[in-house]
């Protein structure tokens, strides 16, 4: 799809965040290929970090405001800011007002930014009314049938639950079937998942217990914290179940090694981070 | 009760290893999550009334003072007599002098969860009367000498097994000698045993569940008609009941008798819905001869001042702790207080000090589940956290994670430095972790991989790295 075709969505601002930074590049650049596809210019603005949730849900309030006027500044006068993950989305959406509330100067800032805000797939869905036969292209193959966590944030701050799905139904071979409680936590929950590691080790294996019985050879999600959290127990589980980021099919860019794992066929030859670059 | 939610962890990580409350628990999700889904489902204006309701009780909350005096009037003109208690110990107080007066030798009680906040039962038992708990569940942890697990259900953390042997050890004395099993007949007998308590006993003590400011009567919602038993047999009856729970009308009490059944059990109405006013009057076949109501504080009202007024709304459905994943692995005693669970991590920080029960508002993983659910749309997770910046500010967060955050909060706010440490700790730990994918073990990451291993980053750099190195090559290229 050629974006001269139809009407530029404008300038999206990729707002990274750190887990991708730090954890998995190829989400980032799948969704760069996934906005460009759509007819997005991509700005990725470099004095970004974090969103600064850690801060604001540990009661850290004056933190999470000096991290949020470092995203805040880091993104104005763009068109929209988009990020691969409702958590991060939702906090800049629904959380930066609050956090500002009765600050003159920083509040209406913290407001415009929240309104141009939005996950991944919600962007391409809600606001661009993306077609996704026509976004998605034909190299997004993934074979077999493939299961998706509803991460807590993205569901219940901002409603993506059709979003992933609608577009995921474009993917040649992919055969989605949901798991039981879907829409329950797998047990991350940001620092939680190292303060209670009991609670969320029972929380996660209930979540590959739920993801194993569905017979699926492959767990997506919209969020890295969830999907690192779920790799993880699966990984310690020796459960043979590949674990990606909803954009890294979408984009079909799963030539990388799962979450979590290795490609041997490609580690052999020595170039496991190859892919990673378009 | 004696608050023990400083105990929270470790109560929460030995009750993870307790084989019988995982059976136990698994009952909440088939029997409460499944059953409300399916009895709001057949009620499209489902959201309206949620919205209603909220209005309601935000009405109440700006007017409290207005009505509860209207209430106290009401009550006054049935021929009842209206007591106010400031706190726990106060209301224990008015409980123990009205039964003391009244001579009392036994007392049934129905389910008050107001009444563990005083620990009624201890005050009573200590001058000397026996209070009996007379709706099944709070029977059974009774008979176990244990505080309820669950604000509606508070035996759910006891299966049938265990309350199979509870009975038989119990019921001995009354000539039950037979270990049943079923549930019916187990039902059966506890009624059996529990007939003859209610003939006898001099005072029935309930709680409420709506109190009408307009004509002084209160709502009491039960399954078994226990409430009505321990309200009418006895000469006295006492009502101890939150000073929140007053509504203005009937029509009103109505409106929030259409959420909480279906909340909570997934019923459509409860069994038992009663309406009670006053003493037995002239003419009257059944009734008390003196009705007494306690209007309990206990820092409702600070509540209601500072920044946890929503919670006020509450009605007590427990919906939140059944759709709460983490009240569903570790069950009601860990919270270590009267109320577990989502509801249970606002109120009880709120009631018996953030000090004292620092660890509630942050087992929590925020998932938003409970604030869903929740018939009174009671932002729940936004609860918590303000209860979070009390703790941070307090000084109350242990010192790895103050340290460990204001570490990452200092470096966050600073990009360049950011950048540069994450760039070097991603490309040491890529290559650490290349071979496996991912890591058994990590100094500093023991609470993650205790359970699960540390996937490896994945790019060799940081995305940041890599896209500025794509973008130079790009540039170079043109």
């Amino acid at each position: 799809m050629s974006p001269e075709t139809q009407t530029t969505p404008g300038t999206v601002g990729l707002f990274v965040t750190c887990l991708v930074d730090l954890q998995r590049p190829n989400v980032g650049f799948a969704s760069i290929r996934l906005l460009e596809a759509a007819g997005c210019k991509v700005v990725v603005p470099e004095s970004q970090t974090c969103c600064g949730q850690p801060a604001y849900n540990s009661g850290d309030n004056a933190s999470a405001q000096r991290i949020a006027r470092n995203v805040i500044e880091a993104f104005e006068g763009l068109d929209h800011v988009v990020a691969p993950s409702g958590s991060c989305a939702g906090m800049i959406r629904e959380h930066f007002p609050e956090l500002f509330e009765g600050d003159a100067e920083w509040q209406p800032r913290a407001q415009a930014l929240a309104e141009r805000t939005h996950e991944l797939t919600s962007f391409l869905i809600d606001v661009l009314g993306a077609d996704p036969a026509q976004l998605i292209p034909d190299t997004a193959r993934f074979d077999g049938i493939v299961t998706y966590h509803d991460s807590c944030s993205g569901l219940r701050e901002l409603g993506i639950k059709e979003q992933p799905r609608a577009l995921l139904a474009s993917v040649t071979g992919l055969d989605l079937k949901e798991m039981d409680d879907t829409e329950v936590c797998c047990g991350f929950g940001g620092t939680f998942c190292v303060k209670y590691p009991d609670i969320s080790e029972r929380m996660v294996s209930d979540k590959a217990a739920l993801v194993k019985a569905t017979g699926a050879g492959a767990v997506l999600g919209g969020d890295m914290g969830c999907l690192l959290n779920i790799a993880g127990r699966l990984s310690r589980l020796d459960q043979d179940v590949r674990v990606y980021h909803v954009a890294e099919v979408l984009a079909g860019m799963t030539d990388v090694a799962p979450i979590g794992a290795v490609n041997n066929a490609i580690a052999d030859n020595g170039k496991a981070n190859e892919g990673t670059r378009r | 009760m004696k608050p023990e939610s400083l105990a929270f962890s470790a109560n929460a990580s030995r009750a993870l290893l307790d084989e019988d409350l995982k059976a136990a628990l698994s009952h909440v999700k088939t029997g409460f999550v499944g059953k409300r889904l399916e009895a709001i489902s057949v009620v499209p204006e489902w959201q309206q009334i949620r919205e209603e309701a909220a209005a309601l009780k935000n009405h109440v909350l700006d007017n409290l003072d207005h009505y509860l005096v209207a209430y106290e009037a009401s009550v006054q003109r049935n021929g009842g007599h209206v007591h106010w208690a400031s706190d726990g110990d106060e209301l224990a107080r008015v409980v123990v002098d009205i039964c003391t007066q009244a001579g009392a030798r036994t007392v049934a009680k129905g389910k008050t969860m107001v009444g563990e906040e005083a620990d009624v039962n201890g005050a009573l038992e200590a001058a000397g009367i026996e209070p009996i708990e007379t709706d099944l569940g709070e029977y059974i942890i009774q008979l176990a000498k244990e505080p309820p697990s669950h604000i509606i259900a508070p035996a759910v953390h006891k299966t049938k097994e265990q309350v199979a042997d509870l009975f038989h050890e119990h019921h001995q004395q009354y000539g039950l000698t037979e270990r049943l099993i079923d549930r019916g007949a187990l039902v059966n007998e506890a009624r059996t045993v529990l007939r003859e308590k209610f003939r006898v006993a001099d005072v029935g003590i309930t709680g409420a569940n709506f109190l009408i400011a307009e004509t002084g009567q209160h709502v009491l919602v039960t399954n078994e008609g226990n409430g009505d038993l321990t309200s009418n047999l006895p000469r006295v009856q006492i009502v101890v009941v939150g000073i929140e729970k007053v509504v203005p009308t009937l029509e009103d009490a109505s409106s929030l008798l259409r959420l909480l059944a279906r909340s909570a059990t997934g019923q459509h109405f409860s069994n038992y819905t009663s309406l009670m006013s006053g003493p037995k009057r002239e003419g009257d076949l059944d009734g008390p001869d003196a009705f007494h109501v306690v209007l309990v504080d206990n820092k409702r009202t600070e509540m209601l001042a500072g920044d946890l007024k929503e919670m006020l709304r509450c009605i007590r459905c427990g919906a939140c702790m059944n759709h709460c994943p983490v009240y569903g692995s570790v069950g009601g005693h860990a919270y270590g207080w009267v109320y577990p669970g989502p509801m249970g991590s606002v109120v009880t920080p709120a009631i018996i000090g953030v000090e004292k029960a620092k660890d509630l508002p942050h087992a929590c993983t925020l998932n938003g589940r409970c604030a869903e659910v929740c018939p009174m749309s009671i932002p729940l997770p936004k609860l918590l956290r303000r209860h979070r910046q009390t703790t941070f500010e307090r000084g109350l967060q242990s010192a790895n994670a103050r340290y460990g955050l204001g570490l990452w909060a200092w470096a966050a706010s600073r990009p360049k430095l950011y950048r540069g440490l994450t760039r070097m700790s991603v490309s040491l730990l890529s290559r650490l972790g290349r071979r496996r994918g991912h890591f058994r073990r990590l100094p500093f990451a023991g609470g993650w991989t205790q359970a699960r291993d540390l996937p490896a980053p994945q790019g060799g750099s940081t995305f940041m790295s890599l896209y500025a190195q794509q973008r130079s090559a790009e540039e170079a290229g043109q």
